[in-house]
């Protein structure tokens, strides 16, 4: 038993800097696609045809059903085996982004079949085609009432996208396992990498408040 | 795809899966347990205890699981708590799913009409009466779901612990794939052992939704 020592922290604080900042990417992108993602796999669902939409039910049911860890694996690993060798960044990008897209999904699903009726009628009897109504009136609707969900799953994002760390992205995990093998110092590193991710949590949460509350205003 | 290799792995992945299951379950136990105790503590008239549960949930949501497994395993020497990696993943896992419980609980508790308690007191009971025999019985259906929930996350989650070499079904997925280099079929097999689990915690929340609704 060493005694605990957090100045061995002060060389590699732009180390775990870096590392957060790549965290922040990281969650930004793959919470981008995780949205776009959602929003197409839940018209899908509800309006493509079967020969579409079940495969993509199936495909949700398996992403929901299964740990990020074992897809993230199956993405980086599994798509070499088929000749499809994308870098580890992009990887878990696609990995994280797919994952919460699953997620949203089922929420934008609901706020969908949520908006009332007479919204569709009336956007059709003035003239706007299917897809119009859906692009125009049905789905800005039904994102705004499931904006508080969908930041919910974008904060779960934040802390995943920790796992990501074992396919060898460097974001903060990866800086401070750096630093530990350098320092053998895991306990104070991982609790100051804790403390970024806590931070950053805040602040995405704060975040989140001040943009629900826009979409308040504009109602 | 290679079938046969699905086939001749197949057993060792089943046993891995039981020691996933056996993790979760201990996992859940103590989960539970921490939760209990977090929303009480959070909702007590002791500033002291509602700041300590405030602090322990807002901390352990806060910081990834991952992280929260690491301080425990590697960090833990350092201040003098020397775990096996079975014992850390069971006490990091629990502790960490004790957090979102304890929300889940507490969210269940206040969820109750504020008359009911008003009530019960009005009628003479005390707090723990009032608790024991009109807040709980209601709230407890109202847990069911979003416990469900946290335990099917948690089950999901535990494939976290390989990372500190617990060897469960993603450790033995992965000491697979050292040795066959064919990913799809053995994280397929992984990945449908996992569904399995999933889907029969589902179905018991399921029917214990069913079985204690309000009719």
């Amino acid at each position: 038993m060493q005694g605990l020592d957090f100045t061995v922290v002060a060389p590699y604080w732009d180390l775990l800097l870096i590392g957060a900042w790549w965290t922040a990417v990281l969650t930004v992108s793959a919470g981008a696609l995780s949205f776009v993602g959602g929003i197409l796999f839940a018209v899908i669902v509800l309006y493509a045809p079967v020969i579409v939409a079940y495969p993509v039910r199936a495909l949700m049911w398996v992403f929901m059903g299964t740990p990020l860890l074992l897809q993230l694996f199956l993405i980086y690993f599994g798509l070499v085996q088929i000749g499809i060798d994308i870098p580890a960044l992009a990887a878990g990008i696609v990995g994280l982004g797919l994952h919460f897209a699953v997620y949203n999904a089922d929420i934008i699903r609901a706020g969908i079949v949520a908006v009332d009726v007479g919204q569709t009628e009336g956007a059709r009897s003035i003239g706007f085609g299917k897809w119009q109504t859906l692009r125009h009136v049905v789905i800005p609707q039904a994102i705004r009432n499931t904006a508080p969900p969908i930041g919910g799953n974008l904060i779960a994002l934040l802390k995943e996208s920790s796992i990501v760390s074992v396919i060898g992205i460097a974001e903060l995990v990866h800086s401070a396992q750096l630093a530990i093998s350098e320092t053998f110092r895991p306990f104070e590193f991982y609790i100051t990498a804790a403390a970024l991710y806590y931070i950053l949590n805040l602040v995405l949460e704060a975040a989140l408040r001040l943009f629900e509350r826009h979409v308040e205003a504009s109602r | 795809m290679d079938f046969s290799l699905m086939q001749r792995v197949f057993p060792f992945f089943v046993e891995a899966a039981l020691v996933t299951i056996e993790i979760t379950v201990l996992a859940l136990i103590l989960g539970l347990a921490v939760a209990s105790l977090a929303a009480a503590a959070k909702m007590s008239r002791s500033a002291i205890l509602r700041t300590i549960g405030t602090l322990y949930v807002s901390l352990f949501r806060g910081t990834p699981c991952l992280i929260q497994l690491f301080v425990l395993y590697f960090g833990g020497p350092q201040i003098g708590i020397n775990l096996e990696p079975f014992a850390a993943g069971v006490i990091g896992l629990g502790l960490n799913i004790g957090a979102y419980m304890a929300e889940s609980i507490r969210g269940a508790l206040v969820a109750v009409d504020r008359g009911q308690t008003e009530a019960a007191r009005t009628i003479g009971f005390s707090r723990f009466q009032t608790l024991r025999k009109v807040v709980l019985p209601q709230a407890a259906r109202l847990m069911i779901r979003p416990l469900g929930v946290n335990t099917v996350a948690l089950l999901k989650g535990s494939a976290l612990v390989s990372t500190i070499s617990v060897v469960e079904l993603t450790y033995t997925a992965q000491s697979f794939i050292g040795s066959t280099y064919k990913p799809f079929e053995i994280f397929g097999v992984a990945a449908l052992l996992y569904m399995i689990m999933v889907y029969a915690v589902a179905r018991v929340v399921d029917l214990l939704d069913k079985r204690f609704a309000i009719v």
